[in-house]
């Protein structure tokens, strides 16, 4: 079994400056200044939250999963990972993670996906790529589907084998774990949180996650 | 098969280099490794509407796999099927590591000038493939994850990411078919976890005629995802 790497955070949720609860299988933006700490909350457990980051002075700089995992040489995603963007800036570093492994291979769900992955008819079933699609559309600033690349999945469990196999997991999380990241430049935040009811990423029952803001210097 | 192909073209790209095509519905690109040890980083776009184009994590996740190889397919954000792969002989093609850059190629080779080295100048495949996107009026918001051909890297366990030296021989050979037009990139710069000195090596292309794939297709047959997958890149020509 893989070695799971935990860290508790010092921050208290009290102190934090902002909170927002973001519904099951609801999108949400945010911007996030350098020096600020965010927090993801699994309040429930075992719920996937699909998000992507962006440099906010530029949106063609974004997050790149391959970039992440090459230059770290680490599939998985925890305390101390870099998220680094196309252009090789770093965009946050996790700071704190009491799930400890998150997945950034299975990319996001999609109405068409679905529609592979499980059967024609789930093309109306709502997805994550249908809430990044409405979360950018309403921020606007000519974001479109080309913006909407290879994410982070906060929570899910998506294990490779040394022969390339590939599985989605049980999740690895539970409720109130929690993962937290300290913007190292100014970032836009884009989260959809999953509504997948056809596989277990989220125990087949979407549920809330809170996000937390602190400021920088607290 | 072979007997109902007709080779239309064959084209040498040096180590180092960028190329791109219409792949056509119909026909396959073999591409060939000449000397062994190539690294061909891909990118595929629909070239009738390029905000379709090539999604890693919904190719992985259909085939319930993080290597590619004869039988899987490359699927498309809009679950068509852009390219199968249909034939093989390396077995494995990395679509976790992404593409070389600027940086990563000066810290690990050093600095190397048009001005010195003319055109055995340090490439990498970003740069690359952007320089190319741009002739088709695209640019680095197109550029999504891409896969490296003839190259391998395994994950352990704990998800550590390990190069694996020695994947391609002389001679070995992927071949892609077009289920739809396709605007293929290629670029032939070495990939980012490669040891060694800069050593970009040449591949060979060719470009044939192929049948439609057939019900019984290996590619349509790997996994019930890749039927449906097959069925609705059939739609969309309907």
């Amino acid at each position: 079994m893989a070695t799971l790497n935990l860290q508790v955070s010092l921050l208290k949720p009290e102190a934090a400056q902002h909170s927002f609860l973001v519904e099951a299988g609801d999108p949400f933006v945010l911007e996030v200044r350098k020096g600020q700490i965010v927090r993801i909350v699994d309040l429930e457990g075992n719920q996937a939250v699909d998000t992507l980051f962006y440099n906010a002075l530029d949106y063609a700089d974004r997050y790149s999963a391959q970039d992440t995992i090459r230059e770290q040489r680490s599939l998985y995603l925890t305390t101390g990972t870099r998220l680094v963007s196309t252009e090789g800036n770093v965009l946050l570093t996790i700071v704190a993670d009491t799930c400890g492994r998150h997945d950034t291979l299975g990319g996001a769900c999609a109405a068409e996906s679905n529609m592979v992955r499980y059967a024609i008819e789930k093309r109306s079933m709502h997805a994550c790529r249908q809430s990044f699609l409405k979360g950018i559309q309403h921020w606007k600033h000519g974001m479109d589907k080309r913006d909407i690349t290879s994410n982070i999945n906060f929570f899910m469990n998506v294990p490779v084998t040394p022969e390339g196999g590939l599985t989605f997991e049980d999740g690895v999380s539970e409720a109130g774990k929690y993962v937290e990241l300290r913007a190292e430049m100014d970032v836009l935040m884009l989260i959809s949180n999953c509504p997948q009811l056809n596989n277990p990423c989220n125990a087949y029952n979407p549920t809330p996650v809170q996000i937390l803001l602190w400021d920088a210097h607290v | 098969m072979s007997t109902e192909s007709r080779v239309l073209m064959t084209e040498t790209v040096p180590g180092g280099a960028t190329w791109s095509h219409v792949l056509k519905r119909g026909t396959a690109l073999r591409i060939t490794d000449v000397e062994g040890g190539a690294n061909v980083a891909a990118y595929f776009l629909n070239f009738e509407m390029t905000a379709e184009r090539f999604n890693l994590p919904d190719t992985l996740k259909a085939q319930h796999t993080a290597r590619l190889t004869r039988g899987h397919v490359l699927y498309s954000d809009m679950g068509r099927v852009l390219c199968s792969i249909t034939e093989d002989t390396v077995g494995w093609h990395d679509p976790l590591a992404g593409t070389s850059n600027a940086a990563l190629v000066e810290k690990k080779y050093g600095k190397s000038t048009y001005q010195q080295a003319r055109n055995q100048w340090h490439q990498n495949a970003r740069d690359g493939l952007l320089i190319e996107l741009g002739k088709y009026g695209l640019g680095p918001r197109d550029l999504h994850a891409t896969v490296n051909f003839f190259s391998k890297v395994s994950v352990d366990l704990d998800g550590g990411l390990h190069y694996v030296p020695g994947n391609s021989r002389a001679g070995g050979f992927v071949e892609l078919r077009a289920e739809m037009n396709v605007l293929v990139l290629l670029n032939t710069c070495p990939h980012p976890m490669a040891e060694g000195e800069y050593a970009p090596r040449p591949v060979e292309l060719s470009i044939s005629t192929v049948p439609a794939p057939r019900q019984d297709d290996p590619c349509r047959m790997l996994c019930s995802e890749n039927t449906r997958g097959f069925l609705l890149t059939e739609f969309y020509f309907l």
